[in-house]
């Protein structure tokens, strides 16, 4: 028989989790924005070498699985002498996966900006830092919002993978709530149902954002 | 250091892996895409509303939710709803149902891309409906929506690894059991993730030039 009583039973302890989920995939997508945003610049300079390096490093995280790159942070690091709580390897190397991901919406974007506006800055005699900060990244930004609401997405469903690493969010909650109830269809379902809840509300959240950008 | 002879010695066990990958994508991706197909023609011609809330539910569900997830209320959720599958089957059928939607936005998107004017104009011809749909709609279709098929099918090599979770014994699943046995942790996830860097690499090489081709072909057929 399905039970609810589990689910009413274990559903505070699973939401508590759901904070790691988030902190994970928030502090994960943030740093994403940022490394993306310089891999961006990376892979759009005139320097051939710059563009080659971040041409690798998106092949490798887009390549690579993330499964396997966060075993690759948690075993690979403290062998170079990092010792880092799990939980920090885990927000880095999800950040850097999403960097990739990131740094490709904003290429994209970058594009869909006149080129005039670069031209004019360099011809008022703006410094390049000025132009990407002030000029292209903010626009760029706007731009891509849907997508980066959809990476946000993809990155909360993504972080129930660190349940490798030992982080215990809202998957790794719902795995030991199973073993120790043995009712894991009801708990992985009521698991399933938070996730689509965090993202439907993202979702939301990220349709105001565009209504609000598109003017 | 690497130790070679570690993967001399579980060679065959990773070679194993390797094959088990690739039949779990290729058949998953099959799978995935026949479904996928069925459903965009179903909301394409079933109007009924239950029919439509259905699917879209269907669509929400699985794209909101995240596929190890989805594999643990399969694997060990289903036999409490009287479905009892091993590992490989449990994995198959999770990877088909993960990837089904995603298809058929795809094929959604492509066939409402095919000009109305081809199809009426093949109606007018007298083509029967089959014909209709093989010699008219689908390559049409392909020629916007093959970039987004090659594309998910990449994703969903990558989504493999997922299945080592519920013991599928593909590549990653035989790499963990060497690392357990052998202490070899960071050798074996080095190795495992050039090795992933390499074929997908190479896959999205010959998905980017088989595309090419192939739309190639139809932009000048149609």
């Amino acid at each position: 028989m399905f039970s609810f009583q589990t689910i009413i039973d274990n559903l505070p302890v699973l939401i508590a989790s759901a904070r790691y989920t988030l902190l994970i995939s928030g502090l994960g997508c943030l740093l994403g924005l940022i490394f993306g945003a310089v891999v961006c610049m990376g892979a759009v300079s005139r320097s051939v070498a710059a563009r080659r390096v971040a041409g690798v490093y998106v092949s490798f995280f887009r390549g690579v699985p993330l499964l396997i790159q966060l075993l690759l942070a948690f075993y690979l690091l403290p062998l170079v002498g990092v010792n880092v709580p799990a939980l920090v390897a885990a927000i880095l190397t999800v950040g850097l996966c999403a960097a990739a991901y990131i740094s490709e919406i904003l290429r994209g974007a970058l594009n869909a900006i006149p080129k005039g506006q670069a031209e004019a800055a360099i011809a008022v005699g703006l410094p390049p830092r000025d132009i990407w900060t002030r000029i292209l990244l903010p626009q760029a930004l706007k731009i891509s919002m849907p997508s980066l609401v959809n990476e946000l997405i993809l990155l909360v469903k993504a972080s129930s993978l660190v349940t490798v690493v030992g982080i215990v969010e809202i998957t790794r909650m719902s795995q030991s709530i199973a073993s120790a109830t043995y009712r894991p269809l009801e708990i992985y379902l009521a698991a399933a149902f938070i996730y689509l809840a965090i993202n439907l509300v993202i979702a939301g959240i990220g349709r105001t954002l565009e209504q609000r950008f598109a003017l | 250091m690497i130790d070679l002879s570690l993967f001399q010695q579980y060679g065959p066990a990773l070679l194993r892996g390797l094959g088990m990958t690739i039949f779990c994508w290729l058949v998953g991706t099959v799978f995935a895409m026949a479904l996928g197909f069925v459903m965009a023609l179903v909301q394409r011609s079933v109007k009924a509303w239950p029919v439509q809330w259905l699917l879209r539910a269907y669509v929400e569900f699985i794209r909101g939710t995240p596929f190890l997830v989805q594999l643990f209320v399969l694997y060990y959720g289903g036999p409490m709803l009287g479905l009892r599958l091993d590992a490989l089957p449990a994995g198959l059928l999770g990877l088909t149902i993960y990837g089904s939607p995603y298809f058929a936005e795809i094929f959604r998107a492509g066939l409402n891309a095919v000009p109305v004017g081809q199809i009426e104009a093949a109606r007018a011809m007298g083509f029967p409906p089959g014909a209709i749909m093989r010699r008219v709609m689908i390559p049409v279709m392909l020629v916007s929506a093959l970039p987004a098929l090659v594309n998910f099918s990449i994703i969903l090599t990558k989504e493999t690894v997922i299945l080592s979770m519920i013991t599928v014994p593909e590549i990653m699943f035989e790499t963990q059991t060497m690392m357990a046995e052998t202490f070899a942790f960071a050798e074996a996830t080095l190795v495992l993730a050039l090795f992933f860097w390499i074929f997908v690499e190479a896959i999205s090489r010959i998905g980017r030039r088989l595309e090419r081709r192939a739309t190639h072909y139809l932009l000048e057929r149609s």
